[in-house]
């Protein structure tokens, strides 16, 4: 029975300043709906596209602020729920669809919704000629609607539409370009991992209604504590089935490896999707779950140990990539990998806050390498050259004809390898801090990350001094046609270098002059999970060592980087020779997607082949059933025919025995 | 009227009539033969009319009204088989076999 939904809309004084946060969803709906509609009949009308792409993001952005500011004025602490239907009412279980507004929802709304904003602006220059471009900024807007989705739903299934829903929107623009089959088998192949990942998501949800008997965020939160014993078996399967879909969105060891290949999107939609908000949202699953997972010290401990195995392989496999492109998908997958140590740690505050600086610095990242590859791309489209655009050995020296992306970039570089003030340093150092604080096993996992921090900062400066340092190796007839992105497409790269810049404000820590104000900020969201745990963060000398360490250490790998990077001369991608050695085994990302492979994916399809199709299907299902059914009745029908012999004094002979047989019956 | 013999013949030519059906193969004498019996059934009817009321009588009309109509149609159907196939010979026209 569906609820009056208008009441729930006109909704200001039933959720409070929260009411009006369906707008923000409703908003990128429609422009998906007006995109969609003009893809299929007006793909021309580039114009009304980039108005409607871009304007509801904007739109949605400026609700986003209005709700935040409202909720932050009107000072309260619980969570807003703004129902706007019944959508499963089956029996005990009642499942509205309902948006959370509270504190942790409100910080990834501004996320997606903001940085999503500057990712449209950018995306009008950088798709501008393509020409699937209403169909581009239909997909992107029903992205955001899904993610904002997720973000928002206040239970577990509603959660889980904008969770699949993402997952669809990430498979349709990472084959955007199915024209080319490279392209189609990436985003299947993001598909189908993923789908590995909504298994365990699902028998979490399954387990967790078996349970606790609630989907509802805030009733399981409530509930969980009574009804599980902490670090029991149950709470222990619910997390780690819940981890599993984690691993599956956000990219972790063992199911990352859909990521590097999801880089055959357009640009913008690897900032967007495959950086800053949709690989995050097991991240913020994890946050949102808290009480769960601080309950099941187990699984905390494999999310926080997967997150830095995962940090420092992915890192790793980055020193030797040279598509700029998977050099930053790898990147994203090792910073995945921080964010979970730090929730894994109970640190969760120190999770989100590395989400939000990340989601700046790797948009601006991202984006930038966006605007390196337009001017590539261009260069050589003027030259006719089938070299490619991706390749760092066929750029260097960039910093001459693109002197705001070389900055920009500077800018993330230094964010990302945690040098201060840069946003990255003060988010990744709560992490690692936090790591360390716990100690035990932890303490391991705060090693792995210290490494995998040297290297980030190492293969940063090895992909900036490759990119914009030393001598062009474009070729000289290409060299002319570099040129700077058009301000359109710069403009929110300067915004975001803003943001990557100044983004440690948001929960600058008391040695900075901060009094942590996102802590405080998402305290009311997280407290449940300080009933089990209260995590203490170092002090004094500690801290100021450890603080120490990490700027030693991301500055020696910065300096190393650049240094070992430009000792030798680069070859163009053309002339370059094969790799040797260890850096073969780096190169080849440790041969990892050829053994899945052969472990899981051949064996399957020998399955399917010999056994399922082969087997099951031809000889059971086709051979026994089908035909089978066919040969009984026909051979039923031939020994029917046989009594048809065509001589009317058989009929008759027949004929006579049954009218006896009749006679005697009723007579006798 | 006797009834024992009346009906004494009446069994008699049913079984003729049986016997030539089962018997002979020439599609026109089984025809015949089928007509023999429907005339010993008509003679039951009228031999047991005298004590049963004029229902039996009646009743002759009907089987007498149908074997015209059935020998109409028959003779029809053996004339086209015999066109087809120039032979009324039962035994051997056996196109309906299965």
């Amino acid at each position: 029975m569906p609820m009056p939904v208008l009441a729930t809309l006109g909704g200001m004084n039933h959720a409070g300043p929260a009411g009006l946060v369906w707008l923000a969803v409703a908003l990128p709906l429609a422009g998906f709906l007006l995109n969609g509609a003009l893809a299929l009949w007006r793909p021309q009308a580039k114009t009304a596209v980039s108005i409607i792409g871009a304007g509801v993001l904007v739109a949605s952005f400026a609700v986003a602020l209005q709700v935040f500011l409202g909720y932050r004025a009107a000072g309260i602490h619980e969570p807003a729920i703004v129902p706007l239907w019944t959508w499963l009412p089956v029996g005990a279980l009642q499942v509205s669809l309902a948006f959370q507004v509270d504190a942790l929802s409100l910080v990834m709304l501004l996320v997606v919704t903001g940085v999503g904003s500057l990712i449209h602006l950018f995306s009008i220059g950088y798709m501008g000629s393509d020409p699937g471009y209403a169909r581009y900024f239909s997909y992107l807007n029903l992205f955001i609607v899904f993610m904002l989705v997720l973000v928002l739903g206040s239970s577990f299934p509603v959660l889980f539409i904008g969770w699949e829903g993402v997952g669809l929107c990430s498979y349709l623009l990472i084959g955007f370009w199915y024209g080319d089959k490279v392209n189609a088998d990436a985003g299947k192949k993001a598909f189908i991992v993923n789908r590995i990942g909504d298994f365990g998501f699902m028998m979490a949800m399954f387990l967790l209604w078996t349970s606790v008997g609630s989907l509802d965020f805030t009733t399981v939160a409530e509930r969980a504590p009574e009804q599980l014993a902490a670090g029991g078996g149950i709470i222990t399967a619910i997390t780690l089935f819940l981890f599993l879909g984690c691993t599956g969105k956000s990219a972790q060891i063992p199911l990352y490896t859909w990521l590097p290949d999801a880089m055959a999107g357009p640009t913008p939609v690897s900032a967007l999707i495959h950086a800053a908000t949709m690989v995050t949202a097991g991240v913020y699953l994890v946050a949102r779950t808290n009480v769960l997972f601080a309950m099941a010290p187990v699984s905390s401990a494999v999310v926080a140990g997967v997150g830095a195995l995962t940090a420092l392989f992915a890192a790793t496999i980055g020193l030797r990539q040279y598509d700029i492109k998977r050099v930053l998908a790898y990147s994203t997958i090792s910073q995945l990998g921080y964010m979970f140590l730090g929730v894994g740690t109970g640190a969760y505050v120190a999770g989100m806050f590395h989400l939000v600086t990340h989601a700046f610095f790797k948009a601006l990242l991202f984006l930038g390498s966006g605007s390196v590859i337009h001017a590539m791309h261009h260069a050589y489209h003027a030259t006719h050259s089938h070299d490619d655009p991706q390749d760092m050995r066929n750029m260097g020296g960039l910093r001459r004809h693109l002197p705001w992306t070389f900055v920009l970039m500077l800018i993330a570089t230094l964010a990302i390898a945690g040098i201060p003030p840069f946003s990255g340093f003060f988010s990744k150092d709560e992490i690692l801090a936090a790591a360390f604080a716990r100690g035990g096993v932890y303490r391991v996992y705060w090693v792995l990350g210290v490494l995998a921090a040297a290297l980030t900062a190492f293969y940063m400066a090895r992909l900036l001094a490759m990119t914009f340092l030393g001598e062009n190796r474009t070729g000289a007839a290409e060299r002319e046609h570099l040129h700077e992105a058009p301000w359109s497409m710069t403009g929110p790269l300067v915004l975001l270098g803003v943001l990557s810049a100044v983004g440690g404000i948001l929960n600058l820590p008391a040695f900075a002059g901060g009094h942590h104000a996102m802590e405080t900020w998402l305290e009311p969201a997280l407290e449940g999970a300080t009933r089990f745990f209260v995590l203490e963060m170092p002090h004094g000398q500690t801290e100021a060592l450890l603080i120490g360490l990490a700027v030693v250490i991301a500055v020696a790998g910065l300096v190393l980087g650049w240094r070992m990077t430009l000792a030798r001369p680069i070859v163009p991608a053309r002339d370059a020779v094969p790799e040797q050695g260890f850096w073969k085994v780096l190169f080849h990302k440790y041969y990892i997607d050829e053994f899945y492979d052969a472990v899981i994916v051949r064996p399957i399809h020998w399955l399917s082949d010999m056994v399922l199709w082969r087997g099951l299907d031809e000889k059971v299902i086709d051979g026994a059933g089908v035909n089978g059914s066919a040969r009984l009745a026909r051979g039923l029908g031939w020994i029917g025919s046989r009594l048809q012999t065509g001589q009317v004094g058989l009929y008759v002979v027949l004929f006579l025995v049954g009218a006896l047989w009749v006679l005697r019956v009723m007579t006798g | 009227m006797l009834l024992g013999p009346a009906l004494a013949i009446s069994a008699i030519l049913f079984s003729i009539g049986v016997a030539g059906v089962l018997l002979r193969r020439n599609a026109i004498v089984l025809f015949m033969c089928i007509e023999l019996m429907l005339n010993a059934v008509n003679l039951t009817f009228v031999a047991l009319a005298q004590f049963h009321g004029v229902g039996g009588q009646l009743m002759v009309f009907f089987v007498m009204t149908v074997a015209a109509a059935e020998a109409a149609v028959g003779l029809a159907i053996i004339l086209g088989v015999f066109r087809h196939t120039k032979s009324v010979d039962l035994k051997t026209n056996t196109l309906l076999q299965g």
